[in-house]
């Protein structure tokens, strides 16, 4: 349970198969496929009010779909529940940063909501080059600052499936090649990350699948 | 996931709401405050009669304690749904009844205890007999609990609307009532020096039954509105 698992890159993960969505009586996207194997990144693409977010928020299992189904290792995840979010991890449009809390506190919270990592709070802090702001309140923090804090949980959880919402939005170049090097190596250790960005996406080399809404 | 860390993100969820209403002291000591001055003012506008205030204190208490537990209840949910907290309870590797029941804890240690501590010295400020003090204070810690736990069940369902405050009360206000009409007759019968194990029983009843059901249809509400 420790470890991301590794299976065989020929087997799918996550397979979403005839995906239907209906938003205020207007479909968002019908007959959506698509399978993920371990170590494939996938990025979702298409103009603003598309589905894109919604598109994520089903795979996450927040919002249920008109018909279709998402499955995990061959199991709907409605039906995996809990057992599935212990995989994953959202980053959503929200921060999900709780702004009373430090900088520790709230990395120690994703810990102990999730199926916490072997990494310590100081190497997340390192890695996210908050090194220092331990005892600083989120609400200081800047906008950038925070979206890093929120990508933390990325590092704070051992996740096989990162699920990210414009990851990129508010940061700098250098946050940016942050956590394209992470989503590399995570790809790298047979992990699976589903994202949507306006910028452009460059993971040092990684290939990167692409899916286009309409 | 193990019963250990299941243990230990209840209680951690459980710390971090009330360290964060502790950083936010002063939003949090509204309920406490408005239960006092609701309290204290019932005698000025009732006048000198003081065999009517004193007839009437069970009830005075008991309404005031429910206000101003209804007027916190926005607080259990409505920040975290708005900074996407809510969003990653949800899809935490634990149960969402156990964190629901973490939360709806600390809100209960953080408004529904302080009104039970407080409440006696404004029993003996309406006149209430001193038999009858017991009384309300265990009808409080039976109660306060019941109306935080149901209370939330009304916040989960209307926290992904702009302005749920008066769909709240109409949706918790009839479950109050009970809840109501139980705790202040309780402290009434004892002030009269009657015995009131029966009563205290069905509190205590009613208690253990939200416990264990009212988690239930919080974390289903707390889905639909995200959803």
């Amino acid at each position: 349970m420790n470890a991301p698992e590794r299976p065989g890159a020929s087997r799918s993960l996550l397979e979403v198969a005839g995906l239907h969505c209906v938003r205020d009586d207007k479909d968002l996207f019908t007959g959506l496929d698509f399978n993920l194997h371990a170590g494939q990144i996938l990025l979702v693409e298409g103009r603003n009010g598309c589905g894109k977010t919604t598109l994520l928020r089903i795979l996450c299992g927040i919002r249920a779909q008109e018909s279709g189904t998402v499955r995990w290792c061959g199991e709907p995840i409605e039906k995996l529940g809990a057992s599935y979010h212990q995989r994953i991890a959202y980053v959503g449009h929200h921060d999900g940063v709780k702004r009373e809390l430090t900088v520790l506190e709230n990395i120690r919270l994703a810990q102990a909501l999730g199926n916490p990592s072997e990494r310590s709070v100081g190497d997340i802090l390192e890695i996210i080059q908050l090194l220092g702001y331990d005892d600083v309140p989120a609400q200081v923090l800047s906008a950038g600052q925070r979206r890093r804090l929120a990508l933390s949980r990325l590092l704070a959880t051992n996740s096989v499936l990162w699920i990210l919402d414009e990851p990129f939005t508010s940061l700098d170049s250098r946050g940016i090649a942050i956590f394209a090097n992470l989503m590399a190596t995570h790809s790298a250790d047979g992990g699976l990350v589903v994202m949507t960005s306006h910028h452009p996406v460059d993971l040092n080399g990684v290939e990167i699948r692409r899916l286009r809404l309409f | 996931m193990n019963r250990r860390s299941l243990t230990r993100a209840f209680l951690f969820l459980l710390k971090r709401d009330m360290l964060i209403s502790f950083r936010r002291r002063s939003e949090a000591i509204n309920p406490l405050l408005f239960f006092v001055i609701v309290v204290t003012l019932f005698p000025l506008g009732i006048g000198s009669d003081t065999k009517l205030i004193q007839a009437m204190a069970p009830g005075v208490l008991w309404v005031a304690a429910l206000l101003a537990s209804m007027l916190s209840l926005d607080s259990i949910f409505r920040s975290d749904f708005e900074d996407g907290s809510l969003e990653q309870l949800l899809l935490s590797a634990h149960p969402v009844t156990v964190l629901v029941l973490a939360k709806v804890t600390a809100h209960w240690l953080v408004t529904g205890l302080p009104l039970m501590l407080v409440a006696p010295l404004l029993a003996v400020l309406l006149g209430l007999p001193g038999q009858g003090l017991s009384a309300l204070m265990l009808t409080l810690l039976l109660g306060t609990p019941v109306l935080s736990l149901v209370g939330a069940i009304g916040v989960a369902l209307t926290v992904g609307l702009r302005r749920g405050g008066v769909i709240i009360s109409l949706l918790v206000l009839p479950l109050y009532t009970p809840v109501l009409i139980l705790g202040s007759s309780t402290v009434q019968f004892a002030a009269a020096g009657l015995p009131v194990n029966g009563q205290l029983s069905m509190l205590a009843a009613m208690l253990a039954l939200a416990l264990a059901l009212a988690p239930l249809p919080t974390a289903a509400a707390l889905r639909l509105s995200l959803s």
